[in-house]
C-alpha cells in the first residue's frame, strides 16, 4: 500500500508552525538514517529486552475463555513491561534516536501519565533532562504517576489551559518545542502529530504485533481471527495491528472511549462522532463543532481523553481495514473489574475498553476462533479513581 | 503588474500592522477598535478568528481567544462584522486563524465568503510551505493573499518560501509562541536580506515579541513594517469595552516610532 510521503490516504501531513519545520525534517532524516542501522537496532533491541523486559507474554486467558463460552481469548501482556505499559517501546526508540541526534533534553505530553513516566524513565537511564506536560485535571486523576515522574528526575508542568487534559498537554509541549529546539527532542507519545511522528511511533510500537504473530504461531500454529486494542491517539492499537494489516483474515478492532455515550457531549469517540479536520500537526478525524472549534471531550480514562485519532487509524477506517467501536465508561469499568476477578489481572482503564469489547463478541464466536486483546497497560494507577467511580472514598 | 491592496499598504512609510482577536471582549468593541486603529495610523489590520486551541499563541492571546469564544463569537458573526466594517474602512484587512477554522467551515466556502466581504489575505500559522496547497490555490482563485511566515529556524527554507510569497512575508522575530519579549536576539537583518535576495519586490513585516517604541524603531529599520499583537491584546484585556482610546494612543505612538 503506497502512500504519499507523510500521508495515510488523505490523512497525516505536517500542519505545524514554520519554526518547527526544520526540526521535523531533521528528525525524519535522522530516523531514516538510523532505522535500518545495524548497531542502532542492536542497541534498541538490547534495551527492549534487558531493560524493558521484552518480549512481553502472550497469555491464554483460560478462565475468561471458559466463562465467555466462545472464542479463545489471549492477552498480550504489555502491562508487564517496565514502567507498566506499551509506552516504553516507543520511548526507548525515540530517546536513543534523540541521543544519536545530539539532543540532551526530552519533552513529552502525557494523559494518564504512562507516557510521561516512560519518558522520565528513559531520560533517567540515558542521562537526559526531562520535562513532562500534563493536564491539571489529569495530575489530579493520576496523582501517583505525577509523583513517579518527579521521583525519576523529571520536571512535571501542570497545564491549566483549555480542558486541562491530554489535548492541552500536547499543545503546551508543541509550544515548548518551538521555544527550544536546538537541544530538545519532543518525544511524542502516540501515533499522531506531524510527520514523521505517526510513522516513527508506529514502527517502534510494531514490535507488539510482530511478537503476537510469532507467539501465536508457536502456540496455535496460526493467525488470530481478531485483534482488539483501545484507541486514543492509537499507539498501542497500531502496534498491535501493524503486522496484521496485510493479513486480511485478521479482523482489527479499535475501541474508542465513548465516555458517557456517543449520543452525549461527554465522549471522546473520534471516529464515531468526529469529522475530518486539521489539528496538532495532522489531518485526521477530530471531535469538533460546525466552526472547526475542537470539542472538549470526556472519558473516564485520561489516556483516551483526546479529541483526535492518529492518521493511520483514520485511513484504516476509511478503507474498511479497521473497525472502530465505542465503549462507554460503564462498560470499561465493568471490564476492569471483570478481568481483575476472572484472571487476576488488573488492566489499565484504557485497556479495559478493549477487554469490554472482547466480552461482547467472544460469546458470539465459535470455540475454534481466536481473539487477542492488547492489554496495553496495568491498572494500578486507576484503582483509586475506579473506586471513587463506584462510590468508595479512596484517595491516594 | 497587479498590486494587491496589501502591497500598496506598504507605500505609506513603514507599515504598522496591529493584531486583535475578534470578539474580545465583544464584536461591537472589535469593530470600534478597528475603525479607530485605522484613523490612528494602522496600515493593515490583522483580525484574529479565535480558535479553541491556538498552539502558536502565548498566554496573552490564548486568553483573548477564550474571552472571545465565551462571548459567543463565531466565524459567521465575524464575517457579518467585517461586512459592516467594509462600508467605511478602506485599509486592507487580513484574517489570522488556524487551519481547522478554515477547513472545518469548508475551505472554499470560507475563502469565497472572506473575499466577498472584502478581506485581502489570510495567515494560518499552522500551515507551512509544504502544506500550503491545501489553501493557497483557493485563495488565489478568490483573490486573497496567502501570507507566508519565516522563522529564525527557517534558514535554507527562506528562499523557497520567499519566492512564492504573496502580500508580504511575515518574519517571525523569535523562537517560541506569540507574546511580548524584553529582548529580540535573532539576526533579523540577515533573515530579511535572504528574503529580499529571493524576492526583491515582496515587503517584509516583522512580528512576535514587539511591544515597545524602541523595538518598533529598531525592527522597522530592518524591514518594511512591524506587526504587534500581544501588546495590543493586553490593553484590550485590561480595559475591555473601554479599550478603544487606549489602543488608539498606542497605535499612534508605535506608527510614529516605526517611522522615526
Amino acid at each position: 500500500m503506497e502512500h504519499k510521503k507523510g500521508r495515510f490516504g488523505e490523512h497525516g501531513g505536517q500542519y505545524i508552525p514554520e519554526t518547527l519545520m526544520n526540526a521535523v525534517i531533521e528528525l525524519e532524516k535522522a530516523y531514516n538514517c538510523y532505522k535500518d542501522d545495524t548497531s542502532f537496532k542492536k542497541e534498541l533491541a538490547e534495551l527492549l529486552n534487558n531493560y524493558a523486559g521484552r518480549p512481553s507474554r502472550l497469555y491464554f486467558a483460560k478462565k475468561m475463555t471458559q466463562d465467555l463460552g466462545g472464542a479463545k481469548v489471549y492477552l498480550k501482556r504489555e502491562d508487564l513491561n517496565h514502567t507498566g505499559s506499551h509506552k516504553i517501546n516507543n520511548v526507548l526508540g525515540q530517546a536513543l534516536l534523540a541521543k544519536k541526534m545530539g539532543k540532551t533534553r526530552l519533552i513529552a505530553e502525557t494523559g494518564a501519565g504512562q507516557h510521561g513516566v516512560a519518558t522520565a524513565t528513559a531520560a533517567a537511564l540515558m542521562g537526559m533532562e526531562c520535562v513532562v506536560f500534563m493536564g491539571k485535571e489529569d495530575t489530579e486523576r493520576q496523582a501517583l504517576n505525577l509523583y513517579r515522574m518527579r521521583l525519576l528526575g523529571a520536571e512535571v508542568i501542570p497545564v491549566t489551559t483549555g480542558t486541562a487534559t491530554l489535548k492541552d498537554a500536547v499543545s503546551e509541549a508543541m509550544r515548548e518545542w518551538t521555544k527550544r529546539i536546538d537541544d530538545t527532542h519532543y518525544c511524542l507519545g502516540s501515533v499522531m502529530g506531524p510527520h514523521p511522528f505517526p510513522t516513527i511511533v508506529r514502527d517502534f510500537q510494531s514490535v507488539i504485533s510482530k511478537e503476537i504473530k510469532e507467539q501465536l504461531m508457536e502456540m496455535e500454529g496460526r493467525l488470530p481471527d481478531v485483534v482488539i486494542a483501545c484507541v486514543g491517539g492509537g499507539s498501542n492499537a497500531i502496534g498491535a495491528f501493524y503486522n496484521f494489516i496485510e493479513d486480511s483474515s485478521v479482523k482489527l478492532i479499535g475501541c474508542e472511549a465513548a465516555g458517557r455515550g456517543i449520543d452525549t457531549l461527554e465522549t471522546a469517540a473520534t471516529i464515531n462522532t468526529g469529522r475530518l479536520g486539521i489539528f496538532h500537526g495532522m489531518k485526521s478525524y477530530f471531535c469538533q463543532d460546525q466552526y472547526g472549534q475542537i470539542a472538549p471531550v470526556y472519558s473516564i480514562s485520561a489516556g483516551l481523553d483526546y479529541p483526535g485519532i492518529g492518521p493511520e487509524h483514520a485511513w484504516l477506517n476509511d478503507i474498511g481495514r479497521g473497525e472502530y467501536v465505542a465503549i462507554t465508561d460503564d462498560e470499561a469499568v465493568n471490564a476492569f473489574e471483570y478481568l481483575s476477578r476472572t484472571e487476576g489481572i488488573i488492566p489499565a482503564i484504557e485497556s479495559a475498553h478493549a477487554v469490554a469489547h472482547a466480552i461482547k463478541i467472544a460469546p458470539r464466536m465459535t470455540k475454534d476462533k481466536i481473539i487477542v486483546i492488547n492489554i496495553s497497560g496495568r491498572g494500578d494507577k486507576d484503582c483509586a479513581s475506579i473506586a471513587r467511580y463506584r462510590g468508595e472514598d479512596v484517595y491516594e | 503588474m497587479f498590486m494587491s491592496n496589501i502591497r500598496n499598504a506598504f507605500k505609506n512609510g513603514k507599515a504598522f500592522i496591529p493584531f486583535i482577536t475578534c470578539g474580545d471582549p465583544d464584536l461591537e468593541t472589535t469593530a470600534k477598535i478597528v475603525r479607530k486603529m485605522v484613523v490612528s495610523g494602522a496600515d493593515i489590520i490583522e483580525l484574529g478568528i479565535p480558535f479553541s486551541d491556538p498552539t502558536a499563541e502565548g498566554p496573552v492571546i490564548q486568553e483573548a481567544n477564550i474571552r472571545a469564544l465565551s462571548s459567543g463569537v463565531s466565524t459567521d458573526k465575524i464575517f457579518d462584522m467585517v461586512r459592516d466594517l467594509r462600508q467605511d474602512v478602506k485599509a486592507p484587512m487580513i484574517f489570522m486563524t488556524y487551519a481547522n477554522v478554515v477547513f472545518g467551515y469548508g475551505t472554499e466556502k470560507f475563502i469565497k465568503t472572506a473575499s466577498e466581504i472584502g478581506m485581502d489575505g489570510i495567515i494560518l500559522p499552522d500551515v507551512p510551505f509544504e502544506e500550503k496547497n491545501e489553501f493557497a490555490p483557493v485563495c488565489r482563485k478568490y483573490g486573497l493573499d496567502f501570507i507566508s511566515l519565516i522563522a529564525p529556524t527557517s534558514q535554507n527554507r527562506i528562499e523557497m518560501i520567499a519566492k512564492e510569497a504573496e502580500g508580504f512575508v511575515y518574519c517571525v522575530s523569535s523562537l517560541g509562541v506569540t507574546g511580548t519579549r524584553s529582548n529580540i536576539t535573532t539576526d533579523i537583518e540577515s533573515m530579511v536580506k535572504l528574503v529580499r535576495k529571493a524576492n526583491p519586490d515582496i515587503p517584509c513585516a516583522i512580528g512576535f515579541g514587539i511591544s515597545t517604541v524602541e523595538q518598533a524603531r529598531k525592527m522597522a529599520q530592518y524591514s518594511d513594517g512591524i506587526i504587534v499583537g500581544s501588546a495590543i491584546v493586553r490593553i484590550i484585556g485590561q480595559y475591555g469595552k473601554t479599550a478603544v482610546s487606549h489602543v488608539s494612543d498606542y497605535v499612534i505612538e508605535m506608527k510614529k516610532s516605526a517611522n522615526s
